[in-house]
């Protein structure tokens, strides 16, 4: 009871001192990397993006970040907040950090472009090469299905926790093997190729294989948990690492799957009348 | 005039091999890996000499007692007590890594609701009865290699 | 490709030598424990005359080999996957060179143990 008219009573205007130490890199300017300190009048409810704003508003215009959606949803926004990667957007300074000092880097294993904001080149690149879509042999319901493909709910529970991944990259931060091994393919896009494998519209499981079983592959994930640990979507990439190892060998061994079918279209069925039709297609096929 | 180049100049900025020893604040699970890889190539090493030294058996029992003289020193017995401990650490959490690699014990998949659960952490208290169970091995290979000899 | 049964194999072996191992550490370590609950014969486990009367038996032939070639594929599958990720400026080829020398290290210490474990049976049952 108290709890829903306390929070009627916040006092908005109230504020917190918090040192802010920002890890600053400009390579115009200074190519010599450093950290700038600034004192932030934090209001109860800020997160890390609010300060960040805050001190770019205020402070020294020349702090670069990157955000976009403020809402954990574009992915922008990951950084290296008090020694772990989060979204900045979702981290709460008061309630969640507690801690008068706030240190934020940009996220390790990639080049740091500028200030906190890391070029994300590799997690594109990777993403982009275990193919991350629905995969047919017969090209033609890849590319413009004629039905629905079959899928029960069962099925869909499979892969569903793996496709809520925004592509933030704070997993492949967080992994130590992607840290010492550049051609280690990394969690994000191991999580995302184990998605759309086991979706069962797909049948791109072997051409996928080829880009997972190779000496830098899915094999040297040695199950360090880092990566679901940073996961701020809770997508849970480990995971999604071993099922797949398990999924591997399962096909190795001979389990074979068949794709879902096309639904078929129902034949012999008349369209109620006064029922719109839908607008025409802007792209042509 | 000052110009900005437009050509990308990025600083390098990978934890490296040096990652594995310290990454961030992380749980549990992140520092037995490198503890299982140093475990593991200690290991490794110990064995490759254990197979010449106690190839030894073959040419007689002179040369075994020669050669099991050479390291049965006080130091050579705390090295060996040593790597008990590393194959203590090793076996069990190998045993956690073989059930969760195969995806044995980390349960289903589920949709993420805050606050987010990842399999490591269900198999948290797993992991824990784990390390108990290493070390309890080593108290009795401890209790076995210094007060029984 | 072929990496998947590499890893496959790796586990596989682990099993192995959980299993071997617990009982080779059984009889070398924890020998007094054992002997205190009369499980094994009082001795000294390292003295020669006992480990001849090991190296007779087909029980401990098995064994031997059993650990040593698992474990030595075990081992070093697991170097090979350290080197790997540790020089990830390394080519193909020179991985390919890595993988190759660290096989045929392994397969010559595999044949001479397997040689000295042979040896070691016939010698104690002559
Ligand atoms: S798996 Fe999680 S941490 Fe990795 S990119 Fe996707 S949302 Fe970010
Ligand atoms: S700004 Fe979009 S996720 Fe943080």
């Amino acid at each position: 009871m108290s709890g829903t008219t306390d929070s009627y009573k916040t006092n908005f205007t109230e504020t917190k001192d918090i040192v802010f130490k920002i890890f600053r890199y400009e390579p115009d300017v200074n190519p010599k990397p450093h950290f700038d300190t600034f004192t932030v009048p934090v209001v109860k409810g800020w997160t890390v993006l609010d300060a960040v704003m805050y001190i770019k508003e205020n402070l020294d215009s020349t702090v670069s970040y990157r955000a976009s959606c403020r809402m954990g949803i574009c992915g922008s926004c990951a950084m290296e907040i008090n020694g772990k990667p989060r979204l900045a957007c979702q981290t709460q300074v008061i309630s969640e950090l507690r801690s008068k000092e706030v240190v934020i880097k940009p996220l390790a294993n990639y080049p740091v472009l500028r200030d906190v904001v890391p070029d994300l080149t590799p997690l594109i690149e990777k993403h982009a090469d275990v193919r991350p879509y629905i995969l047919r042999k017969d090209k033609k319901v890849e590319v413009n299905p004629k039905g629905e493909l079959y899928q029960t709910p069962d099925q869909l529970e499979e892969y569903l926790q793996f496709s809520y991944c925004i592509k933030c990259g704070a997993c492949l931060a967080a992994c130590p093997v992607t840290g010492a091994d550049v051609k280690f393919i990394g969690p994000q896009a191991l999580t995302q190729s184990y998605r759309y494998s086991v979706d069962t519209r797909d049948d791109g499981f072997k051409l996928r294989l080829e880009v997972m079983d190779h000496s830098h592959g899915v094999w040297h994930c040695h199950f360090a948990g880092a990566c679901s640990e940073a996961c701020p979507k809770g997508v849970d990439p480990a995971f999604a690492i071993q099922l797949f190892k398990r999924e591997i060998t399962a096909r190795k061994f001979g389990k074979e799957v068949e794709p879902a079918r096309l639904a078929r279209q129902p034949a012999d069925v008349k369209r109620r009348e006064n029922i719109p039709y839908a607008p025409e297609k802007t792209v042509k096929q | 005039m000052k110009t900005v180049s437009l050509e990308k100049r990025t600083l390098p900025h990978r934890l490296g091999i040096g990652g594995w020893a310290y990454g961030g604040r992380y749980g549990l699970e992140r520092y037995l890996f490198i503890l299982h890889r140093i475990a593991g190539l200690s290991i490794l090493l110990y064995f490759i000499l254990h197979i010449f030294i106690t190839g030894q058996k073959i040419n007689g029992k002179q040369a075994w007692d020669a050669v099991m003289g050479s390291v049965g020193g006080t130091w050579f017995y705390i090295g060996e007590y040593l790597l008990f401990v590393a194959v203590a650490f090793h076996a069990m959490n190998g045993i956690r890594l073989i059930l969760s690699e195969f995806g044995w014990i980390l349960g289903k998949p589920k949709r993420p609701i805050y606050p987010y659960q990842s399999a490591n952490m269900r198999i948290r208290v797993f992991t824990w009865i784990m390390m108990i169970l290493a070390v309890i091995i080593m108290a009795v290979g401890g209790f076995d290699f210094f007060l029984m000899h | 490709m072929r990496d998947s049964m590499f890893w496959f194999w790796h586990l596989m072996a682990a099993i192995v030598i959980l299993i071997v191992l617990s009982i080779h550490f059984g009889v070398m370590h924890l020998e007094g424990i054992l002997q205190m609950f009369g499980i094994m014969s009082a001795g000294d486990v390292r003295s020669y005359a006992e480990v001849l009367v090991r190296a007779k038996t087909v029980a401990y032939l098995v064994i031997y080999l059993l650990l040593m070639w698992f474990a030595l594929y075990h081992g070093f599958y697991g170097l090979r996957s350290i080197i790997v990720e540790m020089s990830d400026k390394m080519s193909k080829a020179g991985e390919i060179v890595v993988g190759w020398s660290i096989f045929l290290f392994g397969l010559g210490l595999a044949i001479y143990g397997s040689y000295v474990i042979i040896a070691g049976f016939v010698l104690a049952n002559a």
